[in-house]
C-alpha cells in the first residue's frame, strides 16, 4: 500500500519565531530597543557590554541586560557593575539562546524602566544565527585574535548581523591583525555592513557604538510614531 | 518535547564538530519533531511517520550530516520514532540591486552578481528551514514504536 503523504509546509523553527514576533511587538511597545550580542567564545561581549553599558547610563539613558551562559552567573555580576541591571541565563548544555529563555528572564523586569536591553547572547558562531530574540539590532563581535578569515568561515552568521564590531583592538599590531584585509572579507560575507573598530580595553570605540545605537533607536522611535 | 538538555550522549566524537555545532543541530531536531507532531495531531493521524521531508538552505547554518545524526536522538520516544528523514537543500541565490538579476550562488560565498559583477546583499533563496511533508504508514500496521528507554528524563 502507498504511503499517505500529509503536506505540512511550515517553518521548522515557528515555536521560537512566535515568541520572538510577540517579544518584537512587547519591546515596540515599551519603547525598548533591543540588541543581541553574538560571537566566539571569549570575544569580549561582557567587558565591551560593561563599558557601553556605563557610557550610555552617563548619558542619561536606562540600559539593562539579560546574558546566556552555559554556566556561572559570572558574567550577569561584570555587567551588573556598571551600575545597571543584569539578569543571567543559564543554558544548562543549550550552546545558544532562544526566544523564550529571553521571556521568561524579562519576568520581574518592568520593561518600562529601561530603553535599552542589551542580549548576550551565548558565545558561539554557529547557533544564535537561526533563533530570532525579537531583536532591532544583531550585532557581531569579532576580535581581532581570531585571524581575518574568520567572517568567510562563518559567513552565515555575519550574513545575519547589522553591525560588526572588530575588538580587542589594542593588540591588533601584536596580533599582526590585516584591519582592511577583515572589512574585505566582512564586505564578501554581507556586502555594506557597518564596521567598528574598538577596544573595550583601551576605551576605544565606545563612544562611536554608543552613538550608533542612540541613533538607530531615534530611527525606530520615529518609524514607530509614523505608523501610529 | 523532550529536553535537550537531557540528551545523554555528549560524549560522542560527533560533538566535537566546530563550535558545538551539533548541539544547535540537536535542538533544531528537537524543534522538527515538535512540529511535526503538532502536525499530526492538527490532522488527527495516528498512524506511524516513515518519512519527514524537510527543506534546507545553504545559508541556514546547518551542517546536514550533524542534523542527520542528532535526528535519532531527538526523535528517540517520539511519535517520528524510526522515522527517516528526507533532506532536501537549497542554494543559495541573491538578486543584483543594480540589474535585478537573480545569481545563484555556488556554497555560501561570494555574494556577487553574475550579470555585473557587483557586491549583491539581497538573498533570495537559501534560509530555507521547513518541514514539508510527512509520510504516514497507510492502511493497519505496527502502532507508533513504543518507548522502552527510561533512562532519559
Ligand atoms: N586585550 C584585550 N582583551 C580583552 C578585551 N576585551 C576583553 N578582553 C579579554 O578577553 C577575555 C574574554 O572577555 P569577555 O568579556 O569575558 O568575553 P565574552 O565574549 O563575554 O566571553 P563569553 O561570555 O565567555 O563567551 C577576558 O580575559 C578579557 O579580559 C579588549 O578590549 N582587549
Ligand atoms: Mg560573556
Ligand atoms: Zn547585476
Amino acid at each position: 500500500m502507498p504511503p499517505r503523504i500529509l503536506e505540512v509546509r511550515t517553518k521548522i523553527l515557528k515555536k521560537n519565531d512566535e515568541i520572538a514576533r510577540a517579544l518584537r511587538a512587547r519591546f515596540a511597545e515599551h519603547g525598548l530597543f533591543v540588541i543581541n550580542v553574538v560571537s566566539s567564545p571569549g570575544a569580549g561581549k561582557t567587558e565591551l557590554l560593561a563599558q557601553l553599558m556605563t557610557m550610555l547610563r552617563e548619558q542619561g539613558l536606562r540600559p539593562a541586560a539579560v546574558v546566556g551562559d552555559l554556566a556561572t552567573e559570572n558574567d550577569a555580576l561584570r555587567l551588573s557593575a556598571s551600575g545597571c541591571p543584569a539578569k543571567q541565563i543559564l543554558t544548562g548544555s543549550m550552546c545558544h539562546l532562544e526566544a523564550d529563555m529571553v521571556e521568561t528572564a524579562l519576568d520581574g523586569f518592568d520593561l518600562d524602566d529601561f530603553d535599552i536591553l542589551f542580549i548576550e547572547n551565548v558565545g558561539n558562531l554557529v547557533c544564535p544565527q537561526s533563533f530570532d530574540l525579537g531583536e532591532d539590532l544583531r550585532v557581531l563581535l569579532f576580535p581581532c585574535t581570531e585571524g581575518e578569515d574568520k567572517p568567510l568561515k562563518y559567513p552565515t552568521l555575519i550574513n545575519t548581523c547589522d553591525l560588526v564590531l572588530f575588538a580587542k583592538m589594542d593588540i591588533a599590531e601584536a596580533v599582526g591583525f590585516d584591519t582592511e584585509l577583515a572589512r574585505r572579507n566582512c564586505a564578501q560575507a554581507r556586502p555594506g555592513v557597518a564596521i567598528i573598530e574598538t577596544s573595550a580595553r583601551a576605551g576605544v570605540g565606545i563612544d562611536a557604538l554608543a552613538r550608533t545605537i542612540v541613533e538607530k533607536q531615534k530611527i525606530k522611535r520615529r518609524e514607530a510614531t509614523n505608523l501610529v | 518535547m523532550k529536553s535537550v538538555a537531557g540528551i545523554r550522549h555528549l560524549d560522542h566524537p560527533y560533538r566535537t564538530l566546530t563550535d558545538g555545532s551539533v548541539m544547535h543541530e540537536l535542538s533544531i531536531a528537537t524543534h522538527l519533531v515538535a512540529v511535526a507532531t503538532e502536525a499530526l495531531e492538527n490532522a488527527g493521524e495516528t498512524q506511524p511517520v516513515t518519512v519527514v521531508r524537510i527543506r534546507v538552505g545553504a545559508l541556514a547554518g546547518v551542517v546536514i550530516e550533524a542534523l542527520e545524526f542528532a535526528w535519532d536522538i531527538a526523535t528517540d520516544c517520539t511519535r517520528c520514532a524510526g522515522a527517516r528523514l528526507e533532506v532536501e537543500r537549497v542554494p543559495a541565490a541573491v538578486r543584483c540591486a543594480a540589474c535585478h538579476t537573480e545569481t545563484t550562488v555556488d556554497g555560501p560565498l561570494p555574494f556577487i552578481c553574475a550579470q555585473c559583477g557587483q557586491p549583491a546583499i539581497d538573498i533570495v533563496a537559501g534560509r530555507e528551514l521547513d518541514l514539508i511533508a510527512l509520510e504516514v504508514h497507510d492502511g493497519p500496521g505496527p502502532s507508533a514504536e513504543e518507548c522502552h528507554a527510561t533512562a532519559h528524563p
